[in-house]
């Protein structure tokens, strides 16, 4: 597959390449902490995964194999969109399928399938600052990161557990990397923060408006905040995917009518059709 | 008549990025560069490769490799000079200035700690150091030679100053591996 | 009960794409809009997209206002866009706004001043009155009177203040100004840097802001100084050549807004400057930023900080119309997972409220 010859291979010009690759050394360097970077203008709209993929087009080559995928699914619109601007500017092979990629950019979403070593997970992240909705000052916030001054959050958090008995954040649940920086891990469920510790696959985080790119090096210390006596529990809908019956994957709920009808559904569509491929092989054989 | 660099510039960089990102990810898993580059003595391949790779008119860069080295890496990639304690990148070919002379960035800006690329003579995976840390499943194990005696603890002593500090890249001959300021060596 | 997991969003995607074409185009029975007809007759609009843009090409900017249907952010946004994958050669030295060819000058503080005051080509004392002449093909109109001498000097009303050491000087400097294109904006910013942040700025968002410091939400006291718009020359010293070659001229509008300064134990009662520069004809936006501009440095005068517009952190950041159109836009993004999430917590805390709020006696009842 060869590449639009209009543009240079993955659109982002060598300088603006290498100012990215030294900023993502950096993250990888220091887990958990944003590095500011010189977040370009992309063809795509701030808000919409400018920050992954100026990530993604800063490390792909052309023997990557490149999946996208939002809210779990390759077939979402902006996902599409994705896939088909790298598959026009890069000429890169893509795939729905996770264990066949080598990059993988995702909103919203930890594939199920357990990463690997060979692949890289790049997060698409609206607000990488974990304290805006406590403090919105990046001065004041940039402080507190470099004192590990967390108190602010955990005071919301106790505050959230007096009030309710329990975390009111259920997605975009703060982390402790390594135990150092408190971590934004994108919008993601709390379901899938159990995922990103220890994950063997590096994790790139990368925000185009904002301006920051961070990262977890592999096989390190990811922990979602909480106290010893309400202990971070990650939920699900209590319901088997109607379609595979996965009863430990994230399910999306699907209003079926107008009279509280509704469905579960596997949010990861390709965790969710291989599963029915399997079932469907094993049905054959076993007729 | 100034060597060239890389033959594929675009591909070789991004190839030679992936592998100083696995390095860095990975600290102690050693990487070996398969481009061709025909730099000037005493630059090896990697060194000579990474620096083509990361340095520009944006960045400082302090080197001791020589005149001809200095004049190849300054027409190819544009980059500065910078005196050791101001760099943003260094190359070490021989002994490496004092890791504590150089820039640790700070509590707010950590990432301005400087990059040290040293070329070592040999690399090899398995034996030597016991590497642990962000990046390292269990343990690494890296034997280097041709770094100075006191280089561990040298290192040993700014892990404190964390997130301050610097990062190391280590190249001998194709072959490079890194060493990350969140790594911790015991000599073994 | 069947269900299709959604599919078919490439397909999907394309359709639409060809619907807004479609649109776009409009009733093909009359005659297309030329880029040309867009750069000549609707040239303010050319104008902000090229200001907000951050690119001055009259020709790209009335493309993107076709290919936007007249949306000139999504106009602005297509023109950012493409300014990012142009080389870049070098900056040009310092406009010189002094040296203008002038085509419009207005002071509010003197009736009259060296250089004259220029009504030029202004909306100003038109009675707005729908002109139903130009719904009907009108006629060309008859070319204005030019005048018979030609223009004077115009010493810039600043530095006639300044003379008098009653306004103060900005201290001129050869240092590289940061560029926001390459480098993210840092905290405190520089004056340049701020600058250089509200040229790009969204017109609204500025005209919202420096009206709110007229009505006591920083309190300037602002006099329009002068406003002057005409062509400037811009030149470039090729490293190569080590001097300056002129590359031409540009229309570039730029006021300077006198303002009231009680002093400091540093500094003596004088007047302050805010300063506005846009790129085109762009005279509300250029008012607006010099409002802004000396709002901003409240820091730097020893005044408080007490008003949006003197908050830098709260300005720069929320200046830009194509951040922010993006990420207000990006909410119609799929959230099914984080919406799901939020789901399952507001059903958790629903039916711990209503345990809590149910005595034993009417539990046992329920039950």
């Amino acid at each position: 597959m060869s590449h639009d010859p209009g543009y240079n291979f993955a659109y982002l010009d060598e300088n603006t390449k290498r100012m990215i690759r030294r900023t993502l050394l950096k993250a990888v360097a220091i887990p958990g902490h944003q590095v500011p970077f010189g977040a370009r203008e992309m063809p795509l709209p701030y808000g919409w995964g400018t920050g992954g993929i100026q990530v993604t087009a800063a490390i792909l080559g052309p023997r990557d194999v490149l999946k996208v995928i939002d809210q779990g699914a390759d077939d979402t619109t902006n996902a599409v969109s994705i896939r088909r601007f790298f598959n026009r500017v890069a000429g890169v092979a893509t795939t729905t399928r996770t264990p066949e990629a080598t990059v993988i950019q995702t909103r919203h979403r930890i594939p199920e399938a357990v990463l690997t070593e060979q692949q890289i997970l790049v997060y698409q992240v609206p607000m990488p600052e974990p304290l805006f909705r406590l403090e919105p000052r990046l001065t004041e916030t940039r402080r507190m990161h470099a004192l590990a001054d967390y108190g602010l959050m955990h005071v919301k958090l106790y505050e959230d557990i007096a009030r309710h008995g329990h975390v009111a954040s259920a997605y975009n649940y703060p982390v402790m990397v390594q135990e150092r920086y408190l971590m934004s891990p994108s919008p993601i469920p709390a379901f899938d923060n159990p995922k990103m510790h220890r994950m063997p696959a590096l994790q790139l985080f990368g925000a185009g408006r904002e301006k920051k790119i961070y990262a977890v090096p592999p096989y390190t210390a990811v922990r979602s905040l909480d106290f010893e006596d309400h202990p971070f529990r990650p939920h699900r809908a209590d319901a088997p995917c109607a379609l595979c019956g996965s009863r430990t994957s994230y399910l999306d709920e699907v209003v079926t009518d107008d009279r509280g009808g509704r469905m579960f559904v596997c949010s990861d569509t390709d965790y969710c059709e291989t599963r029915q491929a399997d079932q469907a092989e094993r049905g054959e054989q076993a007729a | 008549m100034i060597r060239p660099a890389f033959v594929e510039p675009v591909l070789d960089s991004q190839n030679c990025f992936r592998a100083v990102l696995e390095a860095m990810s990975r600290p102690g898993r050693v990487q070996r560069l398969t481009m061709a580059l025909d730099a000037p003595a005493p630059l090896a391949p990697a060194s000579a490769a990474v620096l083509l790779t990361l340095v520009d008119a944006e960045t400082t860069l302090w080197l001791d490799a020589g005149a001809e080295a200095e004049g190849w890496i300054r027409f190819h990639a544009g980059c500065p000079l910078a005196a050791a304690s101001d760099a943003a990148f260094l190359l070490a070919t021989g002994t490496p200035p004092a890791l504590a002379s150089l820039s640790q960035g700070s509590d707010e800006s950590p990432q301005d700690g400087a990059t040290l690329v040293i070329q070592v003579e040999s690399l090899e995976e398995g034996a030597g150091w016991h590497l642990t840390g962000p990046g390292i499943e269990k343990e690494h194990r890296l034997a280097v030679t041709g770094l100075p005696a006191g280089f561990v603890a040298e290192r040993a002593k700014l892990a404190r100053n964390y997130p301050r500090g610097v990062d190391v890249i280590l190249c001998a001959g194709d072959r490079l591996a890194a060493l990350p300021r969140t790594t911790r060596i015991e000599e073994g | 009960m069947a269900y299709v997991a959604v599919k078919g969003g490439e397909k999907a995607i394309s359709h639409a794409h060809d619907w807004l074409a479609e649109t776009r185009r409009g009733n093909p029975a009359l005659p297309e809009l030329e880029v040309e007809q867009i750069e000549q007759q609707l040239g303010l609009a050319v104008d902000r997209v090229m200001a907000e843009g951050a690119c001055h090409d009259r020709g790209l900017a009335a493309l993107a206002i076709k290919q936007a249907q007249g949306d000139l952010i999504e106009a602005a946004f297509l023109l950012r866009a493409y300014r990012t994958t142009l080389p870049r050669f070098g900056h040009a030295t310092a406009l010189d706004t002094a040296a203008m060819r002038i085509r419009r000058r207005v002071s509010a503080t003197y009736k009259d001043l060296p250089g004259g005051q220029v009504l030029g080509p202004t909306y100003d004392y038109t009675h707005r009155l729908l002109d139903f002449s130009l719904a009907a093909a009108g006629e060309t109109p008859p070319p204005a009177p030019q005048a018979a001498v030609a223009q004077p000097e115009a010493p810039r009303v600043t530095e006639l203040l300044a003379r008098e050491g009653l306004m103060a000087r900005d201290s001129e400097s050869d240092a590289e100004p940061p560029d926001l294109t390459r480098q993210p904006l840092d905290f405190p910013a520089s004056r340049a840097a701020r600058l250089q942040n509200l040229a790009r700025g969204d017109e609204g968002f500025l005209l919202g802001l420096g009206y709110s410091t007229q009505r006591g939400y920083g309190g300037n006291h602002p006099f329009v100084g002068e406003i002057r718009q005409g062509h400037v020359t811009v030149a470039f010293t090729p490293p190569e050549l080590g001097f300056e070659i002129e590359l031409g001229e540009i229309l570039v509008t730029e006021c300077q807004m006198v303002n009231q300064f009680h002093g400091s134990k540093a500094e003596p009662p004088q007047f302050t400057r805010g300063y506005g520069l846009v790129l085109g004809a762009g005279e509300r936006k250029a008012m607006a930023m010099s409002l802004v501009d000396r709002a901003l440095m409240a820091g730097e005068l020893g005044e408080d900080r007490v008003a949006p517009a003197q908050d830098e952190e709260f300005v720069l950041l929320h200046s830009d119309n194509v951040e922010a159109t993006g990420f207000v836009e990006h909410l119609k993004l799929p959230h099914y997972v984080d919406f799901q999430s939020e789901l399952e917590v507001v059903r958790r805390m629903r039916a711990t409220a209503v345990a809590e709020a149910s005595s034993p006696a009417e539990k046992e009842l329920a039950e």
